[in-house]
C-alpha cells in the first residue's frame, strides 16, 4: 500500500484467444496519482487505456490485483468518479439537457426540477452548448456531443474525473477553449483527473505527470513523466518554455520508438511496481548533456 | 409534375380504386333477360337466371348496404339480428381486454428474461414451442376448461397475443447497450430507476415492434375464434350472414375487418414513431 490518493496495485487482465488460451493485455500493472494532480496516460491503440480505466471507474474489476482509492478498495462504479467515455454515451432519447439533468438528478436525488435544469444549464454553458440544449443527440456533430459527455461528467462535481479521449473529436479551436476549461474547473475544485490522450500537446498542457504505456499485448508502465512545466502555464505559450521541447521530445519518443522496444530492453534497475519517474527539462547550467534527471 | 410524389400516389390510388370498382361492376353485370322464357318459370327462378344477373352483388349494392349500416349501426333485434357496429365492439372488446393480459403479462416476463441470462435459457425450451401452435388449437381446450365462450375467445386472443410481444420485450431489454447500463452505472442509478430510465426507452421501439406483431395476430384470430364460438362479434356475423346467404353484408364486413386492422395497426405505428429514436 502507498498513500497515494489513487493508486493502481498489480492489476491484471486477460482475454480469451480464439483458438483458446488467453491473451494477457497487461498484467502486475502498478502506478499511482496524487489528490488534485492531473494524469495523463499516453500509449499506441489497443494497448489496454481504456481498460485500466474502466478498472478506475469500477465498470471492470481487474483479475488480480487492485485498484485503491483513498484507502479503498474499488468495486464498483461510483458518483465520486465520474466516466467521459470514449463513445460519448449519451441516451439518444434524451436531449442535450436531458443527458446532463439525468446525471444532475441521479447526483442530488431530492433536487427539484428547476434546480437540477438550472445547474445542468451551467454546465451545458461551460463546454459552449447553450442554444442547443434542446437538440438529440442525434442532431450533434461528434465534437458537440464529446462536450456533452464532458458535462455530464463535470456537472456531478465528482472527485475524481476519468476521461477517455475527451477531445479528440473537436476542432482545434474549440479543442483549446476546452482544455482551458476544463483546468481552470479542475484547479478551482482541486478535483483529481485521469485522462487518456494520443496527443502530446494535450498532455503537456493539461498533466502534471504523464504515465507512459507500452504496446500491448502484455503493456507495462514504461515510466511517469513529471511535467517540468510551472503550474500557472497558458496553452498558447507552453511552447515558449525551455522546457516544454525536451518533455515533448521525450514524449515523442516513447510514443515513436520506445514503446514498442521497450519490452525487449528493460532498463537495469526497472521495478514494476514503482516505474522510475523522470522529469526532462532543459539542461540545468550545473549539469551540462543531462536532459533527463532522475527524480525518484 | 410539380405534384409532389404523395399528391401523385394519392391520385394512382384513386384511379386504381375506381378502375377495381368499375371492373366489379362490368364483371357482375348480366347479359340482356332471356327474352323467350315462360314467365312463369322465370319468376320462380328470380333475376339470376331470366336475366343472367350474376349472384353476386356488384358496388352499388355493396354501397347501399354500407349506407345502411351506417346509417344505423347499433340496431339490436335479438340474438341473430344486431347491427355492425355492435358487433364489431363486441369483438373489439375481446382482443383488447385479451391483448391488455397479454401486455400485463408479457411485458414484465419479458423484462426478466432480457435481463438474465439464466431466465433467458430457462424459458427458452417453452417459448419455442409453445409460440407455433395455431391458437385456434388452444380452443376446444379453452372451452371445455374454462366453460365459456366469451372466456375462451379472450383467452385464445391472450394466448396468439403474448409470444411476440414476449421474445420483442426480452430480446430489446437484452439489447440495450452496454455503453448506456455503464452510464447508469456510473451514475449509482438504483434498479427501478435503472429500468425506467434507461432499459425501458431504450427498448421501447423493439417492445412497440411487438406489439404491433401482437396485435396483427390478434385481430386474424378474433373472427376465426368468434366464427368458432358464435354468439356475437364481427366473425360471428360474417358466419351469420353466409348462412343467410348475405354476400352483400359479408363483403362489408370484410371491409369493416380490414379498417378496423388497419386502424389498430397504425395506431401502434405511430406509438411507435413516438418512441423511436434516431442513433
Ligand atoms: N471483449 C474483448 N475481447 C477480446 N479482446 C478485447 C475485448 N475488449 C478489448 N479487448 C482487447 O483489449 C485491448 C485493450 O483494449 P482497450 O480498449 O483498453 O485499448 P485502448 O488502449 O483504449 O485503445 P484505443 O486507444 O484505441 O482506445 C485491445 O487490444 C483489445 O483488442
Ligand atoms: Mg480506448
Amino acid at each position: 500500500m502507498t498513500n497515494k490518493f489513487i493508486s493502481v496495485e498489480g492489476i491484471a487482465r486477460r482475454y480469451p484467444k480464439p483458438g483458446g488460451g488467453k491473451t494477457t493485455i497487461f498484467e502486475d500493472l502498478w502506478f499511482s496519482m496524487n489528490k488534485g494532480e492531473f494524469s495523463c496516460i499516453i500509449g499506441h491503440s489497443g494497448c489496454g487505456k481504456t481498460t485500466v480505466l474502466n478498472n478506475l471507474a469500477g465498470l471492470e474489476l481487474p483479475e488480480d490485483g487492485v485498484a485503491v482509492v483513498d484507502g479503498q478498495a474499488i468495486e464498483g462504479p461510483s458518483l465520486d468518479r465520474a466516466v467521459i467515455f470514449q463513445s460519448h454515451a449519451l441516451l439518444p432519447w434524451r436531449s442535450v439537457l436531458g443527458n446532463v439533468a439525468y446525471a444532475v438528478s441521479s447526483r442530488w436525488r431530492d433536487w427539484s426540477r428547476e434546480q437540477v435544469n438550472a445547474h445542468a444549464m451551467k454546465f451545458i454553458e461551460k463546454v459552449g452548448l447553450k442554444g442547443s440544449e434542446h437538440k438529440k443527440p442525434a442532431e450533434l456533430s461528434g465534437g458537440m456531443k464529446q462536450r456533452v459527455g464532458i458535462a455530464r461528467a463535470l456537472s456531478i462535481e465528482p472527485k475524481i474525473l476519468l476521461m477517455d479521449e475527451p477531445f479528440s473529436a473537436l476542432d482545434a479551436l474549440t479543442r483549446g477553449a476546452l482544455q482551458e476549461e476544463v483546468r481552470r474547473i479542475l484547479l478551482e475544485t482541486g478535483q483529481t483527473a485521469f485522462m487518456i490522450t494520443h496527443d502530446v500537446d494535450e498532455a503537456i498542457f493539461l498533466a502534471d505527470r504523464i504515465v507512459l504505456m507500452t504496446n500491448g499485448p502484455e503493456a507495462m508502465i514504461a515510466e511517469i513523466v513529471e511535467n517540468p512545466l510551472p503550474r500557472d502555464r497558458r496553452r498558447i505559450d507552453i511552447h515558449k518554455s525551455a522546457d516544454y521541447y525536451p518533455v515533448r521530445n521525450h514524449l515523442m519518443d516513447f510514443l515513436v520508438s520506445r514503446s514498442k522496444t521497450f519490452k525487449d530492453e528493460i532498463p537495469a534497475g526497472y521495478d514494476k511496481r514503482h516505474p522510475p519517474v523522470v522529469r526532462p527539462c532543459a539542461e540545468p547550467p550545473s549539469t551540462p548533456g543531462e536532459t533527463r534527471r532522475k527524480v525518484a | 409534375m410539380l405534384a409532389s410524389l404523395n399528391a401523385r400516389a394519392a391520385l394512382l390510388s384513386l384511379v386504381i380504386f375506381f378502375g377495381f370498382l368499375l371492373a366489379w361492376h362490368i364483371g357482375v353485370q348480366g347479359t340482356k333477360a332471356v327474352a323467350d322464357m315462360d314467365p312463369e318459370y322465370a319468376r320462380l327462378m328470380g333475376v339470376t337466371a331470366t336475366q343472367g344477373k350474376s349472384a353476386m352483388p356488384g358496388p352499388l349494392d355493396v354501397g347501399a348496404q354500407i349506407w345502411k349500416h351506417l346509417n344505423e349501426p347499433f340496431y339490436d333485434r335479438g340474438p341473430n339480428d344486431k347491427g355492425i357496429g355492435i358487433q364489431l365492439a363486441y369483438s373489439l372488446g375481446r382482443v383488447l381486454l385479451g391483448y391488455f393480459l397479454a401486455v400485463m403479462l408479457a411485458l414484465p416476463l419479458g423484462f426478466l428474461i432480457g435481463m438474465s441470462p439464466l431466465m433467458s435459457r430457462a424459458f427458452d425450451p417453452f417459448i419455442q414451442v409453445m409460440k407455433p401452435i395455431s391458437p385456434l388449437a388452444w380452443m376446444p381446450l379453452a372451452l371445455y376448461t374454462i366453460k365459456d365462450s366469451n372466456i375462451s375467445a379472450i383467452f385464445v386472443i391472450f394466448i396468439c397475443s403474448v409470444w411476440p410481444m414476449l421474445i420483442n420485450t426480452a430480446f430489446g431489454v437484452s439489447a440495450v447497450r452496454k455503453e448506456w447500463l455503464n452510464v447508469a452505472r456510473t451514475l449509482e442509478v438504483p434498479p427501478l430507476r435503472k429500468a425506467f430510465t434507461i432499459i425501458l426507452p431504450a427498448a421501447a421501439p423493439t417492445i412497440v415492434t411487438g406489439m404491433r406483431i401482437s396485435i396483427g395476430i390478434a385481430w386474424l384470430v378474433i373472427v376465426a375464434a368468434e366464427m368458432l364460438v358464435g354468439g356475437t362479434g364481427i366473425g360471428y356475423f360474417v358466419w351469420n350472414e353466409w348462412n343467410n346467404l348475405s354476400i352483400t353484408n359479408v363483403i362489408v364486413a370484410i371491409l369493416v375487418i380490414g379498417l378496423m386492422g388497419m386502424i389498430l395497426d397504425q395506431t401502434l405505428a405511430a406509438v411507435g414513431r413516438k418512441l423511436t429514436y434516431p442513433e
